[in-house]
C-alpha cells in the first residue's frame, strides 16, 4: 500500500515535540526490525514517548519539533512510522542528516525553520505550503523554510523515490548540474 | 584533471573526494554545492536491507548496477532471534541468490568492510548510520536510508552535498587507562549531539599517529553521535602499514590542502582526558568515570562497531584475568566480526573472559540494539560500550544507558558500579 503524494497546502493539528528527538524515540529497532510493512510500523510510531501515540493522532496532523529532530540510526522506518501515522508533515528547527534525506526519499514533508517551535503551541491549526516552502502560523504569520534545490521538492511533491522512479524511470538527481544550494 | 585537485591547496578531503569523483574529475565542488557521486560499494544490514529490497522491487528494477559491489550483511540481529525477524533474512539470502550480490553473515558490518573490502580514496554507501566508521582510513563513507540505497542498487549513483568540514586538532599521548573511546565521548560532550550534523569531521594534527587503525575506527564509528556525515582520518603510514598487510590497494590517497577552509576548529590534548562517562541517557552531560557513584550495575555490555574489535577485548582481558565479574552484574563480551571471535578464542582470551564469569556471544550487534542477547528489562542500569545511550535502545524505555571505553566497562564490571579502569592496570 502506498499513500497520495501531499498536496500543495497542507492544514493540521500539530504535535509539538521537543530538541533530539531520535530515531530510538521515533520508533524502537526491536519493532521496526521485525516487520517490512508501513502500517504495522505506525503503530509504533513515538513509542519512545507514548506507546499509545498512534491511537490519539489524527489523519493530517502535523509535527513541529525543535533541533536535530530525527538523530541517529539511518532508520528509513522512523519517517515511514511518522507518514502512516497520519501525520502529513514534519516542520523542526532542523534535522539530523539521515532522517532529513529519508523524508524526501519516501515523500513524507520535511521543513527547517528556525525558531519555529516558539511560534507554535500543541494542537495550533497551521499550515504548510508546498509550493513556495512556507509555513503559516495560527495568527497568520508566514515563516520561510530552509531553501531547498528544485530537484528534491519536486521528488517530495510526487511522493518519494517509489513513484518517482516508477513515474520517469530515472532518479530526480540524474541529469543534474551542479548548484549552489543553501541546504 | 585529478592530480590537480589533488594537489590543489585550498580544497578540504570531502571537497577532494567528491571532485575526484563527481563528473570524472572536470570540475571542483566546494562545500554547500550538490553533486551526483558514483559509488564504489554500497553495503546495507539485516534492519535496513528488507526495506531497501521491498522499495527495489516496488520501483520495478530488475537487475543490480553491479553485484560484486554490493553487499548485505546480516548482522544486528544474527542468528535469528525469532520467526519475525528470520522471515526478514529469508528475504534477504533469496535477493541476494537472485542478484548474485556478495552476503555475510555474523559480522557487523562494519567491521567486516574494514578488515575485508574498504580502500582509500573509495565511496561507500551504506544503510546504516555508523557508515562513517570507513573514514578511519581516508574512504567517503556515509549513512543513508533503505530507498535510497535501492536506487543506488539500482544506478550507482546518488547526489550528495558537499559538506563543510570542521578540524579536530590532537596533539599528546594518552595517560594510562585512557583510549579513542575517550577522544570521541570528550568531543560529542563538546560539541553536542548535532555538533557535526551535515559536516565532515577531519582529525589532524600530531595526535593522530599515536592511533592504531582500530582506534581511528572507534572514533569514526561513533563520530556519529555528533550527527556527522564523513569523519575522516587521512592516510598515514599508520594506514599504508595497515594496507600492506591486508593485501588491498589505495585508490586515491587524498589529503587536505593546507589553505583549505574549516568551519569550525578544535584542539584537544590527548594528555589531558581521563577515562569518559557519557550518562545516563544522551540527555545527560559527559564526566570522568571517578566522578560517579556506586549506583548498582545490572549488566555491562562489551562490543558493537564502536568497540568490539580485538585491541578492544585485549584490554578487557587484562583487566579481568585473575578478578570476578560483581555477583549481581551481567557482564556480556561480543566481538565485532568472526575474525576477532576467532582470534579471542585462539588467543585465549575467553577463557580469561569466561573465568571472570563473563559471558561470551558471538559476533553480532548484540545487545547495543535491544533486541537479543542482553535485552534490558523496566528500571535496570547498564554500561556499554555501543554507541548510543537514547531512551529504549537497548530494551525497556525505563532502563539506564551509561557508554564508555571497554577499559571503563571492563573495571565497572568486577564492581558492579562505575569505575575508573586505572587501578586495574
Amino acid at each position: 500500500m502506498s499513500l497520495p503524494a501531499p498536496s500543495t497546502i497542507i492544514r493540521g493539528r500539530t504535535w509539538v515535540w521537543p530538541d533530539d528527538v531520535n530515531t530510538d524515540i521515533i520508533i524502537p529497532f526491536r519493532f521496526k526490525a521485525r516487520t517490512n510493512d508501513p502500517v504495522e510500523m505506525a503503530k509504533y510510531a513515538m513509542y519512545g514517548f507514548d506507546p499509545e501515540f498512534y491511537k490519539k493522532v489524527k489523519p493530517g496532523d502535523l509535527f513541529v519539533a525543535g533541533r536535530n529532530f530525527g538523530g541517529g540510526s539511518s532508520r528509513e522506518q522512523a519517517p515511514v512510522a511518522i507518514k502512516y501515522s497520519g501525520v502529513a508533515a514534519v516542520v523542526a528547527e532542523s534535522f539530523a542528516r539521515i532522517f532529513y534525506r529519508n523524508s524526501f526519499a519516501i515523500g513524507l514533508p520535511a521543513l527547517e525553520v528556525p525558531g519555529i517551535t516558539k511560534q507554535v503551541k500543541q494542537f495550533d491549526e497551521i499550515s504548510i505550503n508546498l509550493q513556495d516552502w512556507s509555513v503559516t502560523t495560527k495568527d497568520g504569520k508566514v515563516y520561510h523554510a530552509l531553501k531547498v534545490p528544485e530537484f528534491l521538492r519536486g521528488l517530495m511533491r510526487e511522493g518519494g523515490l517509489v513513484e518517482y522512479y516508477k513515474k520517469h524511470k530515472s532518479f530526480p538527481w540524474e541529469g543534474l548540474q551542479a548548484t549552489a544550494s543553501t541546504t | 584533471m585529478s592530480q590537480t585537485i589533488l594537489n590543489d591547496d585550498s580544497l578540504t578531503f570531502a571537497e577532494k573526494i567528491i571532485s575526484i569523483k563527481a563528473d570524472g574529475g572536470k570540475k571542483v565542488h566546494n562545500a554547500g554545492e550538490i553533486a551526483v557521486l558514483p559509488g564504489d560499494m554500497a553495503m546495507a544490514q539485516d534492519s535496513t536491507g528488507p526495506l531497501a529490497i521491498k522499495v527495489f522491487r516496488e520501483m520495478g528494477v530488475q537487475k543490480v548496477w553491479d553485484p560484486k559491489k554490493i553487499h548485505l550483511v546480516i548482522d544486528h540481529s544474527f542468528p535469528a532471534p525469532d520467526e519475525k525477524v528470520a522471515n526478514l533474512h529469508i528475504m534477504i539470502r533469496e535477493f541476494v541468490k537472485q542478484q548474485g550480490v556478495r552476503l555475510v553473515e555474523g559480522s557487523i558490518s562494519h567491521q567486516h568492510l574494514l578488515e575485508n573490502h574498504v580502500v582509500p580514496g573509495m565511496v561507500l554507501f551504506g544503510a546504516d548510520s555508523h557508515t562513517c566508521q570507513a573514514g578511519a582510513i581516508g574512504a567517503f563513507a556515509t549513512g543513508i536510508g533503505s530507498s535510497e540505497m535501492a536506487a543506488v542498487w539500482a544506478s550507482g549513483k546518488l547526489w550528495v552535498r558537499i559538506p563543510e568540514s570542521i578540524k579536530i586538532n590532537l596533539t599528546g599521548q594518552f595517560k594510562k587507562g585512557v583510549y579513542a573511546r575517550d577522544i570521541i565521548t570528550h568531543f560529542i560532550g563538546m560539541v553536542g549531539e548535532d555538533g557535526g550534523n551535515y559536516k565532515s569531521l577531519e582529525w589532524k594534527g600530531p595526535g593522530v599517529k599515536n592511533l592504531s587503525i582500530a582506534s581511528r575506527a572507534c572514533i569514526s564509528n561513533n563520530s556519529m553521535e555528533c550527527g556527522c556525515k564523513l569523519s575522516i582520518f587521512e592516510v598515514d603510514p599508520v594506514t599504508q602499514d595497515y594496507f600492506k598487510t591486508a593485501n588491498r590497494k589505495a585508490m586515491f590517497e587524498i589529503h587536505a590542502g593546507s589553505k583549505a577552509h574549516y568551519k569550525e576548529e578544535y584542539d584537544i590534548d590527548l594528555g589531558t582526558l581521563d577515562p569518559q562517562v557519557w550518562g545516563p541517557g544522551n540527555e545527560s552531560k559527559v564526566r570522568s568515570a571517578s566522578e560517579f557513584g556506586d549506583d548498582h550495575l545490572d549488566e555491562v555490555f562489551i562490543g558493537s562497531s564502536t568497540n568490539g574489535r580485538y585491541e578492544d577485548l585485549q584490554v578487557v582481558g587484562k583487566i579481568l584475568k585473575g578478578h570476578k565479574v560483581r555477583a549481581g552484574t551481567r557482564c556480556i563480551i561480543t566481538p565485532a566480526s568472526r575474525d576477532v571471535y576467532e582470534r579471542a578464542i585462539q588467543d585465549g582470551l575467553v577463557e580469561t573472559f569466561l573465568e571472570s564469569g563473563a559471558v561470551f556471544t558471538n559476533a553480532t550487534c548484540g545487545a547495543c540494539v535491544g533486541t537479543h542477547l542482553g535485552v534490558l528489562g523496566e528500571n535496570e542500569t547498564c554500561l556499554s560500550t555501543s554507541p548510543r545511550n537514547y531512551v529504549g535502545r537497548m530494551g525497556a524505555t525505563t532502563a539506564k544507558i551509561y557508554l564508555s571505553s571497554p577499559a571503563t566497562a571492563a573495571a565497572s564490571a568486577l564492581e558492579g558500579h562505575i569505575a575508573d579502569p586505572r587501578s586495574y592496570l
